[in-house]
């Protein structure tokens, strides 16, 4: 693979990722369970799908086939998105969307300050604006999380059974392929096994203070940033999130 | 115990130099939340540079009833202003 194949690769899974939990999140828009949850709701999907414009945009510019991050956005199939199978999970009720969130955020974290760091400027300068974004997504999923996990029997049930359903999807953000490896001594992506260590730490602090436990299992569900094979959830939203430029092509706003 | 978030008053600041103004109220379950929902409720148009929130419990407001006696008698006493003044040109906006 060369390596503007690996890192058109690389920009979609970021991409992707902050493109499909935009849009799961904005699914909340109007069902969120208080208004002041559904505006804040709203205002993270806005913030990833900002964040989507950028790498979408930079990942049609590295490939020089003359796509824009619209064209990526909406005309591909569900075989051709490199996100994490994390991100397309359903969003449950909203101690789960929360979780997700969470996790998400815990990682997302972690990334971008290294990102910053990219011998890549154009990959650097949306690391740095997206990085303001994210350190307050995170300051709001995780206080969630541990309100809710440490809250009422109730709420501390499903946050448990959130963190259970989700945790297979965790190992996948911090397993290297080919990809990874080549971004890493290109010195654009970080060392994945550093990564997952300080995820642990912070991840970690959460679910004490939450009084959540991990689950006692290394297993890791994959297939999703290598596009091998997503959940059957990614291709339902799809549906959804792309039907109108499927059915009006070229419909412009 | 109400199952109700509280409710909290929410003051913006829009730029250094000016004062907090009361923008509106929201329900949160404690105060770091209340600062975060007024950040996602009330800055998303790029409007403050500092946010106070206050339970609205605990502010104490006069009661409209008592408008009367409160505020009529500083109606009738003009000497209050400082209209009988001549301010020379050069002292500007006062």
């Amino acid at each position: 693979m060369t390596d503007q194949t690996s890192l058109f690769e690389y920009l979609l899974r970021l991409g992707d990722n902050t493109l499909v939990l935009g849009h799961r999140v904005s699914e909340w828009c109007g069902h969120a369970p208080v208004l002041e949850e559904d505006i804040a709701l709203a205002n993270t999907a806005l913030d990833l799908i900002g964040q989507t414009q950028m790498w979408l945009g930079l990942a049609g510019e590295v490939e020089g086939a003359g796509r824009s991050a619209d064209d990526l956005a909406m005309l591909r199939d569900v075989w051709d998105f490199r996100n994490l199978l994390l991100v397309e999970q359903p969003n449950g009720d909203f101690g789960q969307t929360l979780m997700r969130q969470c996790l998400f955020d815990a990682w997302h974290l972690e990334l971008l300050p290294d990102l910053t760091r990219a011998s890549d400027d154009r990959i650097a300068a949306i690391a740095a604006k997206a990085l303001k974004e994210v350190t307050y997504h995170l300051d709001r999923s995780s206080e969630t999380v541990i309100g809710l996990g440490d809250g009422t029997e109730e709420s501390h049930r499903r946050m448990q059974a959130a963190l259970d359903l989700l945790w297979p999807y965790v190992g996948e953000m911090f397993t290297p392929d080919t990809v990874d490896d080549a971004m890493h001594a290109a010195g654009i992506a970080p060392d994945l096994t550093a990564l997952r260590a300080r995820f642990d730490t912070r991840i970690d602090a959460i679910l004490a203070e939450a009084t959540l436990t991990k689950p006692d299992s290394s297993f890791a569900q994959s297939g999703g940033k290598t596009g091998f094979r997503h959940s059957e959830h990614l291709g339902h939203m799809l549906t959804q999130m792309q039907w109108l430029q499927r059915a009006y092509p070229g419909a412009t706003w | 115990m109400s199952k109700e978030w509280p409710l909290w008053e929410v003051f913006i600041r829009g730029q250094h130099g000016l004062n907090h103004r009361h923008v509106g109220s929201l329900h949160a379950p404690d105060a770091e939340m209340a600062i975060k929902n007024a950040r996602d409720v009330y800055t998303r148009r790029n409007e403050g540079v500092s946010i106070w929130v206050v339970e609205a419990a605990h502010i104490t407001a006069s009661s409209p009833s008592d408008k009367g006696p409160l505020y009529e008698p500083s109606e009738s006493k003009v000497y209050r202003h400082p209209t009988f003044f001549d301010i020379p040109d050069e002292a500007g906006h006062m």
